[in-house]
């Protein structure tokens, strides 16, 4: 790959805002993740906000449920051609910080690695 | 029991729609009411994927939609009726025994003006929801159930 995948947040409101602000602080990595909010937008103006985002770059569209205006927003987006592009959805911490230090591989791949992370993080501690 | 809720939304099914409506509700099916989706099985698979299994989905184009209201609002079971234009609200309002429908979302777009935070309108749909409202139907605007419902006179002057 030439250039790193790029990651873009797809979520409500605020989330996926706090999620690309919490990789930066952890990680120190900040060119990495782009956030979009669906906020005031219909669909078609969604997919705009993410074109935007995205650029020329191939990337990750991380969407925050498995269903809903930012997931139909966003495989409409990747239908419409253009860079390689895969989406992942139920975005967690841990799928981002998996991913911004793999980037350089494939979108389908990496799409693949990060539901896989963010999977593994679900879990149930033992109790105190 | 019958149709809870007839909502106009251009987000057509999505979080507000299947958690803020139909749990409170407890509602059992939804009817997608759109010409394009209910033509192509991609979209309504992608549709399905955002509403739990217990939840059923009906695809419906306008035309069917305005044939099987009746049938729908005497289901036993509680549902919604979602449609993402104007246009079709007021077919479905057109031919129906319609007490009131719900505008629940209808975004910027060149030729709009905002009404409320959540429903910009052109000038042709302000009309067409007063003409809904002259069948004796009662119009508001509510996105979520937890808000208040706001008449149209108060959105639509």
């Amino acid at each position: 790959m030439s250039e790193p995948l790029r990651g873009v947040v797809i979520s409500h409101a605020g989330l996926a805002e706090a999620l690309v602000e919490a990789v930066r602080t952890i990680t120190g990595v900040s060119d990495a993740l782009v956030p979009v909010s669906n906020e005031g937008c219909d669909q078609p103006a969604l997919q705009e906000r993410i074109a935007q985002a995205m650029g020329s770059a191939p990337a990750v569209l991380f969407i925050d449920l498995p269903g809903g205006s930012c997931l139909t927003s966003a495989v409409r987006y990747a239908r419409r051609g253009g860079p390689a592009v895969a989406v992942v959805t139920g975005v967690n911490l841990a799928m981002l910080l998996d991913f911004v230090f793999h980037r350089e591989i494939p979108p389908a791949e990496a799409a693949r690695r990060a539901a896989e992370a963010g999977g593994k993080a679900i879990r149930l501690p033992p109790a105190a | 029991m019958t149709i809870a809720l007839v909502r106009l939304d251009d987000r057509l099914i999505h979080g507000q729609v299947v958690v803020g409506w139909g749990q409170p509700l407890n509602a059992r099916f939804i009817v997608l009411v759109d010409d394009e989706v209910r033509a192509s099985p991609w979209e309504q698979d992608l549709y399905r994927m955002g509403v739990p299994t217990q939840i059923e989905v009906i695809f419906a184009s306008i035309a069917e939609a305005t044939r099987r209201l009746a049938e729908w609002q005497a289901a036993d079971e509680v549902g919604i009726v979602l449609t993402g234009t104007v246009e079709a609200l007021a077919a479905l309002a057109a031919g129906s025994g319609l007490t009131r429908v719900n505008v629940g979302g209808v975004h910027h777009r060149p030729g709009r003006t905002e009404r409320l935070r959540y429903v910009y309108l052109t000038d042709q749909e302000a009309e067409q929801l007063r003409g809904i409202a002259r069948r004796g139907i009662e119009v508001t605007a509510q996105d979520v159930p937890t808000a208040r419902a706001i008449p149209l006179t108060e959105f639509v002057s």
